[in-house]
């Protein structure tokens, strides 16, 4: 019997030796995105086409992956930072350029989002989604205009209000709320910004980023903050949601497609960007994500009511008060500190 | 016998696990300057700043209150089940050690569903004529996690320490004329005490240092020493930081294997 | 106290240990996304659960290095004990105190310490370095199942096979390692729940499209409740629940067995 049992066991082994999907061989590209962020049929595609493999794992925010490329703890060949990142990145050396010649796709992009402040040039990015930051909420539960952040911190909606678990966006909200700048570099706002969150703690239900979304969908909260996407997504399957963007002002954001500067695959990395700007895999990629494309032929093809909707595509009005993030340098160790000082107190 | 058969191990215990601990010692007690790295005590300054005296504090009084509550009614458990009068132990004891069984995660996971606002057990508190009541992202349901999670890790080692104890030591206590409450407090909890030790420790331990029962169910509100370690290595990167603060948990654990060195009996190797 | 109401405690407990999941398995048959409502019978969540690519990969993921995992630990941590067994007491205490580590450290900072080293070396993180945290994770439990065998087992029986003219290593693969073999096998089953069921060390070691079904499911449950999720629950229930009563059986006969051979 043991033996029985021993010799299937190394057979099994050696199986599963044999099958080892893990062996890093040339064909595999290894992505890196944000959770729920690409429609899997484009990868199962993007494998058909070009006869490789791609292994496909997610991040939460923006800190979280730059700290394991950083790290150099892991090996990536695409990455999905958003402006702000992608900048520090850059400039701390952790990305390689791409040759524009081999994305020929690139043309497809929408001027207005090529050679923006963050990437003069793009010579390190891709414009992969775009989107912005407003209050998601529920009618059945909310029966005011909902047109400021301050309601927020209204105590009639205590332990119904959802926060975004991740520094910038939520220190940013504050920001805002009290009239200073997003990207504000001056201790005494920032301390402001953390008393008002601190002060907010009470009432709101949790910190959280991608179950944003299906707590709003399940009526679980009145009150979210949430990225356009999400709103998008959410509204679809529950009527009662709306999404407003707060006269205070708000935040723009532009993610982007990169090659981190250890990745061995340069070229495959860059027919896969090649490949996301194509305009039915850029359309996919849309339409499943809710988010806005940069891609011009994309948004003709959006259906009219996506396209005329103010969440997704809004009006220059509101994208003029919107205000994009920019890299604060080392300044960002005085907003992890102050991040760590409202999660822990 | 050949001590030579152990030389592969040494190697590998050397390579993961005392090289691994050292290089904690070393970040944790250096920074880096401009002069390269030197030797600094400033993340352990930083610990007693007043903002992580408190997670440490909310950590221990979240992880006292959960083996508190565990030991309350795991003992009891353990108790009825050592007595004479249970024929079938060892079913019970599977049908209490198999929930173990099932991933960590999922055991977790299962109480999102039921806390919820519009959860099974609001939708039972509704029907029943109460008013909802906010369970999920609170303190509360972080302990209940806990309880739930380690629950069984306090009921064995009790157990296992209690099914060995002489029947005849109790009744003679018996023919003495105990009554069964002096039974219980002269004898059993005296005879029980290494493993009620021992279910503290393998209580205790892990929920200080948990982060995922913080995170999901406390709605990242409550941030425990184990979050505040994840946040360092994976979000901020301050590594030096995070490993001060994995090196006093580190302490905290010799501490605790001194305080029952005697038992070696580990809970988890009782469970098979 | 009365032996009813000792047995109602006791159920109340169990009833408490097994509601969570059976809720879970219930809504895992629910054909409705909401948690409040029920919307008839479905096989729907399952069979998502079988379409999706990351948990099946996550699944073979968990399997192998469960498998691999506890198989290398097992041979090392046998030998290991062995050879530990014939150390001089201060040795002997020593290495025995440094294998207690990972035993009882918090998964935590075993997880970091096992990061910075690979960090550290500069190796790629990935399903190597997944695999040598959970072997190092389990040698410990190997010896320790195996230890107290060794200190029961007749330590004649191994010096007369050396008598009889044996070599060492033969006689310890033939006379040893049968004596000693209810805790190899204990310490092999022992390791490879442990290291199916681990999350915390496997989250800081595992990298770029290695994940194991803990670290998925961690990564679904942060995205929301998911009813595939429920599905997934009830099948490792109703495998752990089969995988039990077929060990328990095999245990039970070979209890018979013994009994009888002690006779």
């Amino acid at each position: 019997m043991m033996k029985k049992i021993g010799v299937f066991l190394m057979l099994f082994i050696l199986v599963a030796i044999i099958l080892l999907p893990g062996c890093d061989d040339e064909n595999t590209l290894y992505v890196y995105n944000w959770g729920d962020y690409m429609d899997k049929s484009v990868i199962k595609q993007f494998e058909e086409e070009y006869g490789v493999k791609v292994k496909y794992q997610t991040y939460t925010t923006n800190e979280d992956m730059y700290v394991k490329i950083n790290s150099g703890s892991a090996k990536y060949d695409i990455i999905f930072p958003s402006e702000y990142m992608l900048h520090r990145m850059a400039q701390e050396g952790l990305l390689q350029s791409i040759n524009l010649n081999n994305i020929p796709n690139f043309a497809l992009i929408d001027d207005i989002f090529k050679n923006a402040e963050y990437d003069p040039g793009n010579v390190y990015s891709v414009p992969y989604l775009w989107g912005t930051v407003g209050i998601l909420y529920n009618k059945s539960m909310v029966n005011e205009t909902v047109d400021s952040w301050d309601i927020l911190w209204d105590k009639k909606y205590e332990k119904k209000i959802l926060m975004v678990d991740s520094q910038r966006d939520s220190i940013g909200v504050a920001l805002k709320r009290l009239g200073y700048s997003m990207n504000s570099t001056l201790e005494k706002e920032i301390d402001e910004a953390k008393e008002s969150l601190i002060e907010q703690k009470p009432l709101v239900l949790a910190y959280v980023v991608d179950e944003a979304r299906d707590k709003m969908i399940n009526n679980e909260a009145a009150l979210a903050v949430v990225w356009s996407g999400e709103a998008i997504l959410a509204m679809a399957e529950n009527d009662d949601l709306a999404y407003a963007y707060p006269k205070e002002g708000s935040n723009i954001w532009y993610d982007c497609v990169a090659i981190p500067a250890t990745s061995t695959k340069k070229d495959l990395a860059e027919k896969f960007i090649n490949f996301l700007c194509r305009t039915d895999i850029a359309y996919l990629n849309a339409e499943y994500t809710g988010y806005s494309s940069p891609q011009m032929e994309v948004v003709e093809q959006l259906d009219e009511e996506l396209r005329n909707n103010p969440t997704a595509y809004p009006s220059n009005e509101i994208i003029s008060n919107c205000e994009v993030f920019k890299y604060i340098g080392d300044f960002v160790e005085y907003y992890n500190k102050a991040w760590i000082e409202i999660t822990a107190n | 016998m050949r001590r030579w058969l152990s030389y592969p191990y040494l190697v590998w215990m050397i390579m993961f696990i005392t090289v691994p601990l050292l290089l904690i010692v070393f970040y944790a007690f250096t920074k880096q300057t401009d002069g390269g790295i030197v030797f600094s005590l400033d993340h352990f300054r930083q610990i007693l700043d007043p903002l992580y005296l408190k997670v440490f504090l909310r950590s221990f009084k979240i992880a006292f209150i959960s083996m508190l509550i565990c030991l309350l009614i795991g003992y009891p458990v353990a108790l009825f089940l050592s007595s004479k009068d249970f024929s079938q132990k060892s079913t019970y004891l599977m049908l209490i050690v198999i929930p173990m069984w099932m991933n960590f995660l999922l055991r977790t996971y299962a109480w999102l569903t039921l806390l919820e606002n519009n959860g099974i057990f609001n939708k039972l508190l509704e029907f029943l004529g109460f008013g909802k009541v906010q369970f999920l992202y609170s303190e509360g349901a972080v302990i209940l996690g806990t309880v739930y999670n380690f629950l069984p890790f306090m009921i064995l080692p009790i157990y296992s320490v209690m099914v060995k104890i002489d029947e005849s030591v109790i009744s003679a206590a018996q023919d003495l004329g105990a009554n069964s409450f002096q039974v219980l407090l002269k004898v059993m909890i005296p005879l029980s005490l290494p493993g009620v030790i021992s279910g503290i420790t393998m209580v205790f331990m892990p929920a200080v240092s948990t982060f995922v029962i913080s995170r999901l169910l406390g709605g990242g509100q409550f941030a425990l020493i184990g979050n505040i370690i994840e946040q360092q290595f994976l979000l901020t990167g301050n590594w030096g930081f995070g490993s001060a603060l994995s090196f006093v948990l580190m302490v905290l654990v010799i501490i605790s294997m001194f305080f029952m060195n005697a038992n070696e009996r580990n809970g988890k190797e009782s469970m098979l | 106290m009365s032996k009813s109401l000792k047995k109602a405690y006791l159920w109340l407990i169990i009833l408490f240990l097994y509601a969570p999941i059976l809720v879970l398995m219930v809504l895992s048959f629910n054909d409705s996304r909401s948690r409040a409502t029920w919307g008839g019978f479905t096989f729907r969540w399952y069979i998502e659960l079988f379409k999706d690519r990351d948990i099946l990969l996550a699944l073979y993921y968990t399997l192998a290095i469960g498998l691999l995992s506890s198989v290398i630990a097992t041979i090392i941590g046998t030998f290991a004990a062995i050879g530990i067994f014939g150390y001089k007491k201060l040795s002997y205490s020593l290495v025995k105190n440094i294998s207690y580590i990972p035993v009882i450290n918090a998964d935590i900072v075993t997880g970091v310490s096992l990061m910075l080293m690979f960090v550290f070396l500069g190796i790629n993180q990935g399903f190597f370095t997944l695999l040598l945290a959970h072997i190092t994770f389990n040698i410990p439990y190997i010896i320790f199942s195996v230890l107290p065998k060794l200190h029961q087992m007749d330590i004649h029986v191994y010096e007369a096979a050396l008598d009889l003219g044996a070599n060492p290593f033969m006689s310890i693969i033939k006379v040893v390692i049968p004596e000693i073999r209810p805790g190899i096998i204990t310490g092999f089953l022992l390791a490879f729940t442990l290291s199916i069921d681990d999350f915390v060390i496997s989250f800081f070691t595992s990298g770029p499209g290695v994940t194991n079904l803990s670290i998925e499911i961690y990564s679904m449950a942060r995205r929301g409740i998911n009813p595939k999720i429920n599905a997934l629950s009830t099948l490792m229930f109703v495998v752990v629940m089969a995988l039990l009563l077929i060990v328990n059986k095999r245990s039970a006969s070979n209890t018979e067995k013994k009994v009888r051979r002690d006779i």
